[in-house]
């Protein structure tokens, strides 16, 4: 269990101090896949670095499995970080050492016997799915493969946390899908908890069961994932959920309101609005969008009206089931 | 050409070509016991410059800092002409005389490790912030940081500037024939400048550009098949 007890960071910058973090209390559980998301200058890598003292807080307390991480000796973080361990949106590989050596390299760090890490090493590399890349070097991988090494990494000593800081933002679509199946694998096998740093919505939706919404340095939501999507309350989150603002309409009687959004979703093989037609019956009219594609991927929102019988339900569990979509009932 | 072939100066070359090997020889070890010695001190210091910065990997005390710095500047704003005629109460006390090719060794390694230091701080801040922040999350100590991740990733970095030291160094040696260093140096400037035979001084003068091609070709070689961020 990690908990985060009033923490509070401060920078000095030219301009005064900032407030990266203000007052911050989470709690998060054993076999969690928390998410933590919030726009660029939120506060959330910085938060994040907190957990493993990458950064030191200025106020409030880090508890990681009942131990105060601040007071720990240098010696004694060291070891507690082979608990807690990171990966990064850079993938931060060693470029000079092959696949395998980048993986045997914390183990090597912790004095691990060389036999015993290599063949640890080589169950890693099966597990994240690359056996054949032990003796490539980093620059020959692609982005997904180089996370999936930098996954391997992560996980050569065992440990019952792993941070992921923007872990998929330099990755497409496809690639980030993959890789987070494989962190939702890690965490559902090995047990290890996952705090996952984004600010993409579709992650936090595709594997997180809890979500932190931090905003200009204060969390301003926290809860189940489905409870946030369904109902944003705070700016922040409807921000979030509705990238392009949520369209507004009048209550159109004998219909039922759908809010309709679309984070990053492969929609153009797979109309929604024309599926829901043509599979679920329901004679469904749009009354407010505004949606963009960009690269492939729609995003936006969109406000459909439903007539009140029993297509309506259909669709609203056709929509449920639609990859990338988050949805809302609205009463006018 | 028969005036060249009947000249003095032709005669005298033909004279000191026979030691020309060995003065080849005198310039290499130098060049290189020098540099290997510019390296012991200089790569500490210089990942010191680095590691040793406010939010370092091994802050060290601002005077520290301080210190290192303003002596480094020092001896590399010295000329190497001033500085080896300073050192030679030094030299003679390191190696017992200040004449001669191992004397040269002395000036030269103290006018090029504060060089050696400044190119290895370059080299070191060249390695990703992150791989270093990657590092200290998985519980490397400072010492595994500098000796795991920052040496080994700026290696390809590393060689290239060590070529570069060393060539410059080189060129430094041969300065040395002034106060009686060995090597082609020597030759270039007791035959060629004090006694202005153009031919020796030519030739030798060719002889140490043809070292440096050669020295330049090999490093970058190195440098590059040294690197994995180079796909082949």
């Amino acid at each position: 269990m990690i908990e985060l007890q009033h923490l509070t960071k401060r920078f000095a910058t030219k301009g005064g101090t900032v407030v990266a973090l203000n007052d911050i209390n989470l709690t998060i559980r054993d076999g969690d896949i928390y998410g933590i998301i919030g726009m660029s200058g939120a506060g959330k890598s910085t938060l994040v670095r907190c957990i493993n003292m990458l950064e030191r807080p200025d106020e409030g307390h880090v508890v990681v499995e009942g131990r105060q991480m601040q007071q720990l000796s240098p010696a004694e973080l060291r070891s507690a970080r082979r608990d807690i361990t990171m990966i990064f949106q850079q993938f931060n590989l060693l470029m000079q050492r092959t696949c395998l050596r980048n993986i045997m390299f914390p183990m090597e760090l912790a004095k691990v016997p060389r036999e015993k890490a290599e063949a640890r090493a080589r169950e890693l590399l099966e597990l994240v799915g690359l056996p054949d890349k032990a003796d490539s070097y980093p620059a020959q991988l692609s982005g997904g493969q180089k996370q999936r090494i930098a996954i391997a990494r992560a996980l050569a000593t065992d440990p019952k946390v792993l941070l992921c800081d923007e872990a998929t933002s330099a990755l497409d679509p496809n690639t980030t899908h993959a890789i987070l199946q494989l962190i939702q694998k890690i965490n559902r096998e090995l047990g290890i908890t996952v705090v996952v740093i984004t600010h993409q919505m579709s992650v936090v939706e595709e594997i997180c069961n809890r979500v932190a919404i931090l905003d200009e340095g204060t969390v301003v939501e926290e809860g189940e994932v489905q409870a946030i999507f369904s109902h944003p309350t705070s700016a922040a989150a409807r921000r979030l959920v509705y990238p392009a603002g949520a369209p507004k309409a009048e209550a159109l009687p004998g219909h039922r309101l759908v809010r309709v959004a679309f984070n990053g979703t492969q929609t153009t093989d797979k109309p929604l609005v024309a599926s829901l037609v043509l599979q679920c019956g329901a004679l469904v009219s749009i009354l407010a969008a505004d949606t963009r594609i960009v690269n492939g991927q729609t995003l936006g929102s969109m406000l459909l009206a439903l007539p009140e019988d029993e297509t309506a339900d259909k669709a609203i569990e056709y929509i449920q089931h639609y990859p990338g979509i988050t949805y809302e009932e609205v009463n006018g | 050409m028969d005036a060249l072939l009947a000249s003095k100066e032709w005669a005298t070359f033909l004279q000191i070509l026979p030691t020309i090997p060995f003065e080849t020889w005198e310039t290499i070890w130098s060049t290189v016991v020098s540099t290997l010695l510019a390296l012991v001190i200089g790569l500490p210091l210089g990942v010191c410059l680095v590691t040793g910065e406010p939010g370092g990997v091994r802050p060290l005390p601002r005077w520290v800092m301080s210190l290192l710095n303003v002596v480094i500047n020092l001896l590399r704003s010295v000329p190497f002409l001033i500085l080896m005629i300073i050192v030679i109460p030094l030299s003679r006390l390191i190696v017992g005389t200040s004449i001669g090719t191992t004397a040269s060794i002395v000036p030269l390694v103290i006018a090029s490790f504060p060089f050696v230091s400044r190119l290895v701080e370059t080299s070191m801040r060249e390695v990703d912030a992150g791989v270093i922040e990657a590092a200290q999350s998985m519980g490397a100590t400072p010492l595994q940081i500098i000796t795991k991740v920052m040496i080994p990733e700026s290696l390809p970095s590393l060689v290239s500037n060590v070529t570069i030291a060393t060539t410059t160094i080189m060129g430094y040696g041969a300065m040395a024939g002034i106060i009686g260093g060995g090597g082609l140096g020597k030759i270039a400037i007791n035959y060629g400048y004090y006694r202005f035979n153009v031919v020796l001084e030519i030739f030798a003068t060719v002889l140490l550009v043809i070292l440096v091609q050669i020295l330049q070709t090999v490093g970058t070689r190195l440098a590059v098949r040294c690197d994995k961020r180079i796909q082949r």
